[in-house]
């Protein structure tokens, strides 16, 4: 990727925080209320035609990062900038004609369409919203170009279905040509295919693969599913616990992970190959609760690597020497670059 | 004959409209005393309802043909009463979606208990100590006996559904895509625990799933379903290394692996309807390598070395594999 | 339609709700007699030329029914579009935008709710004057605490679906979520709802009526019964001047509750799985070629 031509995305220490019920007996004593640190400082870049997939378990703020960018959700502090303009304190209001330029495609095919909606209304509704193709002709001829761009050919057949005429595979084609009616300039996908059978995801994911390419579009996809991000993604960048602990190209990122958590992470996942099996290193327990920030690496409650500098020290995202465009937040990465979790063993 | 033995086993459902879906169109399945075996396809092939039959829990819409076989004694006989007796006791499952399988407002112990107070291979203060001693054996605080089912986080919930089935100390453990909603961390303790326990106990394990790797990671053998039929059943290593049908391998190629080089394919076009009659191998509308008998002709499901099989006209065409 | 066919009791609701719509609608050409003419003796007994007898006053019972049924389902009719509207648009404001509208709305909804409807109902009846307008306001103002209620929660659930939450991110004004995706979600609802309050409109017109707070020169079914009560009916032994009307609000009334109960039935997915229950799969003996193998 050219690194001076302006990022579409830009996102500068964001932080997101929900506040949490205090039970009454809390209230009762006056304890302060307390938020759950859902993003806690993260920044990124996106460019024309880069597909960044943000990985992490469920809970690490991925979705709520999604959601605070398209300001479904009110960032707490931080910037967001879309095409170098500021939207973070836009009201929802002025927010509204940007929202063209950035649409969210939702995980599950079966709930983010309106059943009552043909696939033609589904995708004829954001013109409407926005005003495109003032004539019934206009609109009808850009939702057939659409229909037929998303693979659901020919479009005459799909037109007039409702959703529940439509398999997985085809409501999520669907989903994808309504949010790309509006030619955005980044397309936010959560779990684009989790919802889908095997067979049909890699059709979904070539076809968002070949739209960022063509349209020059910014992608950007939340996943736990770390192979299809493997394959899919130009750029993973994996989340803990409201922070990006790793960032890098994908390939690099899954073959010389540096982060402790990446690699336990990319040590558990499941292999085609009954032969080749990794060496896994199962993490005990669940991510710590976002309500309780530790001093230090968060990781450090986990981590098999643990020193009594770890739980002082909050580390910062360092690039990684000899690795372009490679960032780690640990701060014994040099020291543990040979370690062996995660490298695959084949029997 | 094995200690399980599914024989030629038919699932139809009643359509509300009017007509029948057959679902399931002449299963035989094998399982033995240690087996792990996987029960693999995707969305609709059949592959739960196999195991619900197995169960004996299919829905009054639903008409059962065909035999099960426990220690050779069909227990699908005079239907859900004959299988109630062996559910729990020889046969258990864990349920996909573990919140749903537990009752929001009684504890875990409770419902832990309730399998061994309703089959009465323990009560009272043995009964409690059982669940302990269950809890422990998957990993769980004794404490959890009394937390509520939405106190626990997903993991812990899938845990105490395994204890909850192994409660009547049964010989076959049928799980669900037991590990589908979690997250790759708490996927990797749970198929690790399974493995364990399954293991320790002598117990048979069929696991039904769409995920491929899961299937590896975990079983030694297992049976690719495709439109209510078996298309292959093989080790995990001969379906991987040697597939001989072609939707074995075009299900692997679909999968996306982190090391795999090759890119990830998807199969063009759905499974056929299973609510009409079908001439010809269901796949064969999706097939790569369809031929003219194909369209023809069901293929029958044919050995072609020990303990491999698959059902595809390609493997008895002279010099062709899949 | 479906519902009509799944439920024998929706049909028999909606066929006896739809004889007597038509029976108000063509009132005019159904009356044997005029309504407001002495016919013949007062408290005539039940005969051939009067089917149903005569009242105090030497009317034609049959016509006073038909005629009377006609005023009574104009008011319960009116009354619950007024509460329709009025429960449909609170319910819908305070579920959709919630946080202090809700608060706000459902505190007012909360203050009608617990007002005890007939005292109230005789108050404004006697300060504002005995009149079918009034008994309307009155009603409607009273009734529609309940569908504001339901159709608030239901919003509640609709909103947080994610094809609305969707729509959201497409940059969709709140106007246009309402009408086109919340609306048409809770319109089935919002039918239930209409209909079951249709009848308890009707029963506290003729309640009203009865207690004679109603407009005393309309003829509506509460009315005859008044009247049949004022003027010693039951004393005279003419039951005919009583019963019909009493049967004919029944009837309306349960009408109404049947076809809007099984709406409701329906509607409501919660209500409708229970009828798949895990027992009793059926067995198919065995095909005689495998079973021999």
């Amino acid at each position: 990727m050219n690194s001076t031509e302006p990022a579409i995305l830009e996102v500068r220490d964001l932080v997101t925080h929900y506040p949490v019920r205090r039970s009454l007996a809390d209230a009762v004593r006056g304890r302060p209320r307390r938020s759950a640190h859902a993003v806690d400082g993260i920044s990124f870049d996106l460019r024309a035609g880069e597909l960044l997939a943000l990985v992490g378990e469920s809970g690490c703020g991925k979705t709520t990062t999604a959601q605070s960018l398209l300001r479904m959700v009110e960032p707490t502090s931080g910037t967001i900038r879309l095409d170098g303009r500021d939207i973070t304190h836009l009201s929802q209001r002025r927010l509204r004609p940007l929202r063209r330029t950035m649409q969210l495609v939702y995980q599950d095919p079966y709930e983010s369409l309106d059943p009552r909606f043909r696939a033609r209304q589904t995708v004829a509704e954001p013109m409407l919203v926005h005003g495109i193709g003032s004539r019934r002709a206009d609109r009808r001829g850009l939702v057939d170009e659409l229909l037929e761009r998303v693979g659901l050919t020919p479009p005459e057949l799909y037109a007039d279905r409702y959703p529940h005429e439509m398999s997985g595979g085809q409501r999520q084609r669907l989903a994808i040509a309504a949010s790309l009616v509006l030619s955005p300039r980044l397309l936010v996908t959560d779990e684009p295919v989790s919802m889908l059978d095997v067979s049909v995801r890699a059709g979904v994911l070539e076809l968002l693969d070949g739209l960022r390419r063509e349209s020059a579009m910014a992608v950007l996809m939340i996943t736990h599913d770390l192979s299809t991000a493997a394959h899919f993604a130009d750029e993973i960048a994996v989340m803990y616990f409201g922070r990006i602990v790793e960032r890098g190209p994908a390939r690099e990122l899954v073959r010389n992970p540096r982060h402790p958590y990446t690699k336990a992470l990319l040590s558990v996942v499941p292999a085609r190959d009954p032969r080749r099996r990794a060496v896994p290193r199962i993490l005990q327990g669940e991510a710590p609760d976002p309500a309780n920030v530790p001093t230090g690496c968060r990781f450090a409650s986990r981590c098999p690597s643990v020193t009594d500098a770890c739980r002082l020290v909050d580390p910062a995202l360092d690039d990684v020497s000899g690795s372009p465009g490679h960032e780690v937040a640990c701060i014994r990465s040099e020291e543990l670059a040979s370690d062996s979790a995660g490298k695959v063993v084949t029997t | 004959m094995s200690m399980l033995d599914v024989v030629d086993l038919e699932v139809w459902f009643d359509l509300p409209g009017g007509g029948e879906l057959h679902a399931v169109q002449g299963v035989d399945l094998a399982v033995e005393r240690g087996d792990r075996l996987g029960l693999v396809g995707e969305s609709g092939c059949g592959k739960t309802t196999v195991m619900m039959a197995m169960m004996g829990l299919l829905p009054s819409n639903a008409t059962v043909s065909g035999q099960v076989l426990l220690d050779g004694v069909d227990i699908l006989a005079h239907g859900e009463r004959s299988v109630r007796s062996h559910r729990w006791v020889d046969l258990a499952m864990v349920f996909q979606g573990a919140m749903n399988a537990f009752n929001p407002v009684q504890r875990i112990g409770r419902q832990i208990r309730e399998p061994m107070e309703l089959h009465r291979t323990a009560s009272g203060a043995a009964a409690r100590r059982r669940t302990n001693e269950l809890l422990e054996m998957v990993g769980m605080p004794v404490s959890a006996a009394d937390r509520y089912p939405h106190e626990l986080s997903g993991g812990m919930r899938q845990r105490a559904a395994l204890a909850m089935a192994l409660a009547c100390e049964p010989r076959v453990l049928f799980a669900d895509e037991p590990t589908t909603a979690l997250d790759v961390m708490v996927q990797a303790q749970i198929l690790q625990q399974l493995g364990q326990l399954v293991d320790e106990l002598g117990l048979a394990l069929v696991l039904v799933t769409h995920d491929l790797p899961v299937v590896a990671a975990v079983c030694d053998r297992a049976t690719v379903m495709y439109a209510g039929r078996i298309a292959e059943q093989a080790t995990m290593d001969a379906l991987f290394h040697d597939p001989r049908h072609p939707y074995t391998r075009l299900l692997f190629a679909s999968t996306p692996d982190l090391y795999g080089e090759e890119p990830v394919v998807s199969i063009p076009g759905s499974p056929p309807r299973l609510d009409r009659p079908l001439t010809g191998c269901p796949f064969a509308a999706r097939c790569p390598h369809a031929f003219d008998p194909c369209r023809e002709q069901q293929p029958a499901l044919a050995t072609l070395a020990a303990g491999h099989l698959a059902a595809c006209h390609l493997n008895t065409r002279a010099g062709v594999t899949a | 339609m479906r519902i009509v066919r799944e439920r024998p009791a929706a049909t028999v609701g909606a066929v006896l709700l739809a004889l007597f719509v038509l029976m108000a609608v063509f009132a005019q050409w159904l009356m044997p007699y005029d309504p407001h003419q002495q016919v013949g003796p007062v408290f005539g007994t039940p005969s051939t030329a009067h089917p149903l007898g005569l009242d105090d006053g030497g009317y034609d019972v049959l016509s006073l029914i038909i005629q009377g049924g006609r005023i009574s389902m104009e008011v319960g009719f009116a009354a619950t579009v007024v509460a329709i509207v009025l429960g449909g648009g609170v319910g819908i404001l305070s579920g959709y935008f919630g946080g202090a509208t809700d608060t706000v709305l459902m505190r007012i909804t909360d203050y009608f709710l617990v007002i005890p409807d007939i005292p109230l109902m005789i108050i404004i009846a006697a300060v504002w004057g005995p009149s079918l307008g009034h008994i309307v306001l009155v009603i409607g103002m009273l009734l529609w605490t309940g569908t504001a209620r339901v159709i608030r929660s239901q919003v509640k659930s609709v909103r947080e679906r994610v094809y609305v939450q969707r729509a959201r991110s497409l940059g969709a004004s709140h106007t246009r979520i309402i009408l086109r995706h919340v609306l048409p979600q809770v319109a089935p609802l919002l039918v239930a709802n209409t209909v079951l309050t249709i009848a308890v409109a009707i029963f506290d017109e003729t309640a009203l009526a009865f207690l004679g707070l109603s407009d005393p020169t309309a003829i509506t079914w509460g009315t005859m019964i008044e009247h049949a009560f004022d003027r010693t009916a039951v004393s005279a032994g003419a039951w005919w001047a009583v019963v019909p009307p009493g049967v004919a609000v029944s009837l309306v009334i349960m009408a109404c509750s049947l076809l809007g109960q099984a709406i409701e039935d329906a509607t409501n997915p919660r209500l409708r799985v229970a009828h798949l229950s895990i027992r009793g799969f059926r067995i198919r003996p065995v095909r005689p070629a495998r079973a021999e193998a």
